[in-house]
């Protein structure tokens, strides 16, 4: 869990953080968007250490990290970067091993933790890991920059726009990758970015800021279906606002179980968005949905997307 | 044994080392060469001092001017780079950029006068000028870091120490190498000079040699101190690409 209370930061005239308070739950994914210059990356780099705040508190599990150890604080939590920053002169089993070398891990120890983590990202142990950084793509490069951010085990995980310099394809890959990471191991997430679409895809919480103080925070339900003035609604794009709407929730919370349909079936996590997508494409009103284990669970009527949420 | 002889003959520095050490050793053995190609000379060897000797101080001379240029221009780059030493910065580069504009025989004769005869002076005339290069090399090194690289080095938890050692050295490695370079190949070819000032070293025949006309000397100085400077080549050539092997294209 991480708490700021009253914190501000100035750079020079310029304000970047203004007096916010804010908390992040444990094992939550939260989302940390804004336009530029809202503030976003101070706030994530102050969680680290890599920024002091001018006046306020934050607390780290309990502990105000002005009282620790910057390094034995960063150590305690992954940090991914933009810009990936891995160390161009050593493999990519040393990149990934550079946290738990710091805090002394055996040897063995080491090496099955990197192997696991080449795994969980898709890279190929062997392949890759007497690799150097320039040989991989830019990919590549972050899913590394992801795995040695987790290799310590770290109950939070700090990301600052790590997928924006990605390309699109690639982008998706590492989201889905990042969620479903975070769905096994229960890491606190927290992720700076400017894109809606991957806030919206992502989190558990956001934060909108702006100008360095908090305009909203909530589900990214109640982003797009109850946004708290106009810089939120030009956040979330007015034009294709339905779509985003149905993007963030899924099927099976607007299936009618029981129900059959006839046609290739949708699995039931899939989002509503998919759903939309197949019916135009097939020019049918009504999907079939199966469960996790792609047993029939029920079916999906084009009306059922159309009502509001079920808000609970 | 064939496979031997080919690598010896393709190796720059293994075939360098191999002529080096022949022509220390075996010098003498060439006096009725250097007999027959100058008849007119009553000594054609120089046997004043061994060869041997002569190498090993001129290697004590050039090669103990560097290291202490090394240790000096490595702690002042790296000074100026750290957060303390950062106003010092100007400074410093002021001084580097006024030593480069002395040619180093010029260092050498100002320093006789001073701190007058002897390898004193010609060690302390070789370490300033070796100086020059190497705290350049280290900053412009340490500079190239990229800062994401220091960023993330920073977020993860290193220290500013296991930052320098870990990863802006080895980062910085082939420019500071390429400064040593730079200084060393200098103080091999002024060390030969500072034996105008009273040093030992393997420019003394080739003195000598110019004073008392006698060419044979001359050649023997120099084909010696031209091995040196091969092997040296080779063995920094060697040194850069082990360092580099990380890069796009490294070996």
């Amino acid at each position: 869990m991480i708490v700021f209370e009253g914190v501000t930061k100035r750079f020079g005239a310029w304000t970047a953080v203004d007096n916010l308070s804010l908390t992040v739950a444990a094992g939550e994914f939260r989302v940390l968007i804004g336009p530029s210059g809202s503030g976003k990356s101070t706030v994530l780099r102050m969680m680290n250490r890599l920024i002091a705040p001018d006046a306020g508190t934050i607390r780290v599990e309990g502990e105000d990290i002005a009282r620790l150890k910057p390094e034995t604080l960063r150590r305690r939590m992954g940090y991914v970067i933009q810009n990936i920053g891995l160390f161009p002169h050593w493999t990519v089993e040393r990149n990934i091993a550079a946290v738990p070398e710091l805090l002394g891990w055996p040897r063995a120890r080491v090496r099955d933790r990197v192997t696991e983590l080449l795994a969980l990202l898709n890279l190929d142990p062997e392949r890759y890991r007497g690799a150097y950084p320039h040989e991989l793509s830019g990919g590549q490069q972050q899913r590394v920059g992801v795995a040695r951010a987790l290799a310590a085990e770290p109950h939070i995980l700090l990301m600052d726009e790590p997928f924006s310099a990605l390309d699109p394809i690639t982008r998706g890959a590492l989201q889905a990758e990042m969620a479903a990471i975070h769905k096994a191991t229960g890491t606190t997430v927290v992720f700076v970015t400017h894109d809606m679409d991957e806030a919206l895809a992502l989190a558990s919480r956001i934060a909108v800021l702006d100008r360095g103080r908090l305009v909203q925070t909530g589900t990214p339900l109640d982003i797009l279906t109850d946004p708290a003035d106009d810089r939120v609604r030009d956040l979330v794009g007015r034009e294709d606002w339905g779509l985003k709407r149905l993007a963030v929730e899924t099927v099976a919370e607007r299936m009618r179980p029981g129900e059959t349909a006839p046609g290739d079936p949708l699995a039931a996590g899939a989002p509503l968005r998919q759903a939309l997508a197949e019916m135009v494409a097939r020019g049918t009103d009504r999907l079939p949905v199966v469960d996790g284990r792609g047993r029939p669970a029920g079916a999906l009527h084009l009306a059922d997307l159309l009502r509001g949420p079920d808000r609970a | 044994m064939r496979g031997g002889l080919s690598v010896l003959l393709t190796d720059r520095l293994a075939l360098g080392s191999v002529v080096l050490a022949a022509l220390v050793l075996g010098m003498p053995a060439l006096k009725p060469l250097f007999a027959a190609a100058f008849p007119a000379l009553d000594r054609p060897l120089y046997e004043a001092d061994g060869f041997l000797a002569l190498t090993l101080d001129h290697l004590a001379l050039a090669g103990g001017a560097s290291l202490i240029a090394v240790l000096l221009g490595g702690a002042a780059g790296i000074a100026v780079t750290r957060p303390f030493g950062r106003e010092f910065r100007g400074v410093l580069d002021a001084v580097a950029a006024m030593g480069q504009t002395f040619p180093p025989v010029a260092v050498l004769a100002v320093s006789v006068p001073i701190l007058g005869f002897g390898p004193a002076p010609a060690l302390i005339a070789l370490t300033l000028y070796g100086l020059l290069p190497i705290v350049e090399n280290t900053v412009a090194g340490l500079e190239s870091v990229p800062e994401p690289v220091r960023e993330a080095a920073r977020g993860m938890g290193m220290g500013p120490g296991a930052l320098l050692w870990r990863v802006e050295l080895p980062l910085a490695a082939p420019v500071i190498l390429a400064g040593v370079r730079t200084a060393a190949v200098v103080n091999l070819g002024t060390a030969a000079i500072a034996s105008t000032v009273g040093a030992k070293t393997l420019g003394l025949p080739i003195i000598v040699g110019l004073n008392g006309s006698n060419p044979a000397y001359v050649i023997q100085g120099a084909l010696i101190v031209a091995a040196l400077a091969v092997v040296m080549d080779a063995g920094f050539d060697r040194l850069a690409a082990r360092l580099t092997r990380w890069r796009p294209g490294g070996a």
